[in-house]
């Protein structure tokens, strides 16, 4: 890569990192696995994969203090953020896993159950994504690539602009999001093979 | 529209890939690694990895391979998740919830449990509690007996008694999110799929069923996707045995304009 971006992937405790872990060294980036304040200072490039309940994550943010920090270094500074999954999730203004909880904000919706129908819970496998506007993230990307997805529970934007892509599991849900510096994706790039690993070299590259 | 899916079973015993034959005559194939990475080159959809080893010995007694001589099933997932950019179900010798967590923490993304559920129906509810339903896959085996299908726990080759639709409909109560049902009957024939079965079981439950054994042509694999309402279809030993068999499958299933992802070739 010509410039020096250093990517931190947060780790709060809740899980599986190694996946993107493998993915980025795999792409040999310069990258730490941390959630200190001052390594978190020192990069230019954040991702958090999210495992777990929207509640459980926020209650994680908060005790570690992540949330002050995405304030400054995301919000303030405007370093780039990938949220992976719930780390995408947590972005709206509430989620209603498990009762509501309120998110980090940063994008204005709310994350609520996939209304599947006959359709099961969670939706587990590959679903190819439309994309809606364009955007660095999908550099190299086709529209309607698969990617592998895990979930029961999708963002409801309240802004069109800030959809990247929608899917389709009986409702057409909201798989990627933008706003300026933020991205962030509802299915696994790290299980999501070719694509999944041009979409991460896509982020840490910008 | 979420696609059906092709997932190769590696089969571990002692530390070797296996072939096995009707679940009691096995040979060595290879390497656990190798296999692994060209299995992730034809892009597979996902893998299911079992350990089927009684003694606990994993040493292939090999230096020459270009990778470390793993002396455990947990070293060699951890040496697998590496090469694996697609979801990892491993599955064997699970008995408690560490097993599990100590499982996802070295790279596994869902369990497959067989004998254990068998004898304690508590630790799928724990499971499913714990790492949600996304990370459970209750592995069945079954065996026709008199017209009947039998759930057989294949631990110590017994008949439990338990007819097979039965027990889908308990697991799926217990809340675990995929069953992945073999036919010992079937296993390492190459006589095409047990049809039946498959609609037997998923007239019964709503949740994903992967079903494996018996596929000898990739006619076979279209055959039961055609013909039942799986979601995924599994197969083990044709995968080793013609050079990118896998892709030429996905290949077969994705011309027949069946619901599958484009096949690829992926250099790692």
């Amino acid at each position: 890569m010509q410039k020096k971006n250093k990517i931190c992937l947060i780790n709060l405790g809740s899980g599986n990192v190694g996946s993107v872990k493998n993915i980025l060294k795999y792409l040999e980036v310069d990258f730490c696995v941390s959630k200190t304040e001052s390594d978190i200072k020192k990069s230019s490039h954040l991702i958090l994969p999210g495992v777990g309940s929207f509640g459980s994550l926020m209650k994680k943010i908060i005790d570690s203090k992540f949330d002050k920090i995405f304030e400054e270094e995301v919000i303030m500074k405007k370093k780039n953020y990938l949220g992976i999954c719930v780390g995408m999730q947590i972005l709206a203004k509430y989620g209603h896993e498990f009762g509501k909880f309120k998110g980090i904000g940063a994008i204005d919706g709310e994350v609520r159950k996939i209304d599947s129908k006959d359709f099961t819970l969670p939706h587990i496998g590959w679903n190819n994504i439309e994309i809606k506007k364009d955007s660095l993230l999908f550099n190299d990307i086709n529209n309607n690539a698969d990617f592998y997805f895990v979930n029961s529970y999708a963002l409801k934007c309240n802004h069109e602009n800030d959809i990247l892509s929608t899917t389709n599991y009986n409702e057409k849900f909201v798989s990627s999001i933008q706003k300026e510096n933020i991205f962030g994706v509802q299915f696994h790039p790290e299980k999501s093979q070719q694509d999944g690993i041009k979409l991460i070299k896509n982020f840490v590259s910008i | 529209m979420k696609k059906k899916r092709l997932i190769p079973v590696l089969l571990l015993k002692n530390g070797w890939i296996v072939q096995s034959h009707k679940f009691t005559n096995f040979k060595n194939l290879g390497n656990p690694i190798t296999s692994v990475k060209r299995l992730s080159e034809w892009c597979s959809d996902e893998l299911i990895y079992l350990d089927i080893s009684k003694e606990g010995k994993y040493d292939i007694k090999r230096d020459d391979q270009n990778y470390p001589n793993r002396a455990s099933f947990l070293d060699i997932i951890e040496d697998v998740a590496k090469m694996a950019f697609m979801p990892l179900s491993v599955g064997g010798n699970i008995k408690s919830i560490k097993d599990i967590e100590i499982r996802i923490k070295k790279g596994a993304d869902k369990v497959c449990i067989n004998t254990a559920a068998l004898n304690d129906e508590n630790l799928i509810k724990e499971a499913v509690k714990e790492f949600g339903s996304q990370c459970i896959i209750n592995s069945v085996d079954t065996k026709r007996i008199n017209g009947n299908y039998f759930v057989i726990n294949s631990k110590i080759m017994k008949n439990t008694n338990l007819q097979i639709v039965d027990w889908v409909k308990k697991i799926e109560e217990l809340g675990v999110g995929e069953i992945f049902v073999n036919s010992i009957d079937n296993d390492g024939v190459g006589d095409g799929y047990d049809i039946d079965l498959a609609n037997k079981i998923k007239k019964n439950v709503k949740i994903p069923i992967i079903f494996c054994g018996g596929a000898g042509s990739k006619e076979d694999f279209s055959k039961l996707v055609k013909e039942t309402d799986i979601d995924a279809v599994a197969a083990a030993n044709i995968f080793h045995f013609s050079d990118q068999s896998l892709y030429y499958i996905k290949k077969h299933l994705f011309d027949s304009s069946l619901n599958f992802r484009e096949p690829k070739i992926f250099e790692i």
